[in-house]
């Protein structure tokens, strides 16, 4: 039965050769081969994934403590900000690790697009990305209406309308995510129900995003694939040592709100106890659904026989989906843009774009900002199905290097002086 | 480093230098780890709103000889009985009987009239009857739970069954004659 295993100790041994975790573990964390010009921008997979683990942590503390109940639950959270032992801190750490999961999920999708991850053959770990960023949105919306303040009420109540734009079944779909005829006690429970749930999916979803990415390794600055023994380190100890500093940069960035400036992304009307005979008089949403929410709010006209309001909706799930076929509007052959002299630029365009877009969001929706938001909205559209295709056709890309190892060791990369290079750097 | 690597001896050093530098790393992340779980574990001891309802009072002006209450401490039930005579007389009696967690009545009852104990049976903590004049009160006449048979007598103490200890006396104290502190 014995497969020859590698490990001496007889205990490991015997549990190798029947659920083979060690040796699965060595392969994929240890001898795993990774691109040996990564920078810093390939550590927020990690990054994110230890947000999940936080987010979970904390979570699970909240929920024996938190009461799912229309008349007990701003009191409860209130409780465990001031009666609970170290409630303050786990619902702070909760709170702003919703926000720092999205900045390290964002900075993480921009890497991907600058240096075109998505692209073959990785379209499939890039498609799973989108699907843990329509959860990750499921998950914090739910979140925030937990509290149940003026903001997590007004913010469920209009985000569950969108749905009534739907022509048809939209008011029968929107009674049915209510379980009544407004947000009521019935949407907090199955919003608490789903809230725990949601993470237990985004984790098997994690878990194939991380088995795709290990079959089709990972991207690299230059875009190139590894092609020996020459052009990669193993996984450890190289990236977890390198994953553990930016595991204590971000850290010390985390800890920095959660310490110091705990409420720096939130709503002040939060802290006011929902109240559904009264909206703000400015409702937002979070920071991280901005650009999405001035998407939403840019439709003021009926176009051709589709209403304004069922334009804005599909526009601005439109524009999370349309990542989803992303892989296959860059016509670029090259994938980094590091190679690639015009879309070095485009990237720029469309990241301010999207600045701009979560700048409208979060202004009143009238004058200057909402024509800035259909103009970015229009951009927005046009990055994916315009400038996309056509850039790849008409632009020159510079030239490849003929390996990752080449500029590294400033040879021609082959397989003796690579292998000259990954002795040097292990002593 | 390259040039370094090229010599054994050197090597040998590094291997001790990285020796200290995992150990000592792996402690740093040990004392993250368990300073990060320690506010989570501490979360789900009493709260401060529970710690604030740690004392209860008592009034016994109402109640009659040989009439008990129960009383909320704490979540759980305590029984105050005032005794009469004739179980305080078989209670100080018992004194010498054979006991199985021995202990005198006057240990027991800080004033002889009054019985102040945690009505939780000591073998798996469910409530034994006796309280109310309807109760059966077991074969010593104190008090006796229906879950597993255990016999308490006058003062409380276990006589027969599986329960291994007498029922256990919370902290109070006479405020004045008629009103009692607990906790």
């Amino acid at each position: 039965m014995s497969t020859g295993s590698q490990w001496k100790n007889p205990v490991i041994r015997w549990v190798d050769d029947r659920l083979p975790i060690f040796t699965y573990m060595d392969h994929e964390y240890q001898q795993f081969p990774m691109p040996r010009n990564l920078n810093y921008f390939w550590n927020f997979g990690a990054l994110a994934s230890i947000v999940l683990v936080v987010m979970v942590v904390t979570g699970v503390m909240l929920a024996m403590q938190y009461t799912p109940h229309v008349d007990y639950a701003f009191d409860s959270v209130e409780r465990i900000r001031r009666d609970v032992n170290y409630g303050w801190l786990l619902q702070y750490i909760h709170m702003n690790g919703g926000s720092m999961f999205f900045i390290v999920v964002y900075i993480h999708m921009f890497r991907g697009l600058y240096y075109g991850s998505y692209k073959a053959p990785r379209e499939l770990l890039w498609m799973l990305g989108v699907v843990i960023l329509l959860l990750m949105m499921a998950t914090a919306f739910m979140g925030y209406v937990l509290p149940w303040g003026q903001m997590s009420y007004w913010g469920a109540t209009v985000i569950t309308n969108l749905f009534s734009a739907i022509p048809l079944v939209g008011d029968w779909i929107v009674t049915l995510l209510w379980g009544g005829f407004s947000v009521d006690n019935a949407t907090l429970n199955r919003f608490y129900s789903l809230h725990y749930l949601m993470p237990f999916v985004l984790f098997a979803v994690v878990g194939l995003h991380v088995v795709a990415l290990h079959v089709s390794k990972s991207n690299n600055p230059d875009g190139i694939e590894m092609k020996g023994p020459q052009d990669s380190v193993p996984f450890h100890p190289y990236f977890t040592a390198k994953d553990s500093v930016g595991v204590g940069v971000f850290l010390l960035f985390f800890a920095f709100f959660v310490f110091y400036a705990p409420n720096f992304f939130g709503e002040p009307d939060n802290y006011i106890e929902a109240n559904p005979l009264q909206t703000p008089s400015h409702i937002v949403p979070e920071w991280y659904f901005l650009p999405f929410y001035a998407i939403l709010r840019s439709v003021t006209i009926d176009i051709l026989f589709i209403p304004a309001k069922l334009m804005g909706v599909l526009l601005m799930f439109g524009s999370i989906l349309i990542l989803f076929i992303l892989p296959w509007l860059d016509t670029a052959r090259v994938r980094s843009a590091k190679y690639r002299p015009i879309y070095k630029y485009i990237f720029w365009i469309f990241f301010v774009d999207c600045i701009a877009l979560g700048w409208v969001g979060s202004q009143p929706a009238e004058g200057t900002a909402l024509i800035i938001g259909q103009v970015a909205t229009v951009y927005y559209f046009a990055h994916f199905l315009l400038v996309m295709p056509i850039l790849g056709k008409i632009e020159t890309p510079l030239p490849l290097p003929s390996s990752i190892a080449e500029p590294v060791t400033g040879g021609g990369g082959g397989a003796s002086a690579g292998a000259a290079a990954a002795k040097m750097e292990k002593p | 480093m390259a040039d370094t690597a090229a010599s054994p001896e050197s090597g040998d050093e590094d291997a001790g230098r990285r020796d200290f530098l995992i150990l000592a790393a792996g402690a740093m992340g040990v004392v993250g780890a368990a300073s990060f779980a320690w506010p989570l574990i501490d979360s789900m001891n009493p709260s401060a709103e529970v710690l604030a309802l740690s004392t209860v009072d008592v009034d016994l002006d109402p109640i009659q000889e040989g009439q008990s209450i129960t009383i909320v401490w704490q979540g759980k039930p305590v029984f105050v009985r005032r005794r009469t005579k004739a179980e305080i007389e078989q209670a100080l009696k018992d004194d010498s009987a054979e006991l199985r967690d021995p202990e005198k009545d006057g240990d027991r009852a800080q004033k002889p009239d009054w019985l102040v104990m945690i009505g939780l049976c000591t073998h798996l903590g469910c409530i034994p009857l006796g309280q109310k004049s309807t109760d059966p009160k077991g074969e010593f006449g104190g008090w006796f739970c229906p879950c597993h048979g255990s016999h308490y007598d006058t003062a409380g103490r276990i006589r027969k069954g599986p329960a291994p200890k007498n029922l256990p006396l919370p902290p109070y104290k006479f405020v004045d004659d008629k009103t009692i502190l607990i906790g």
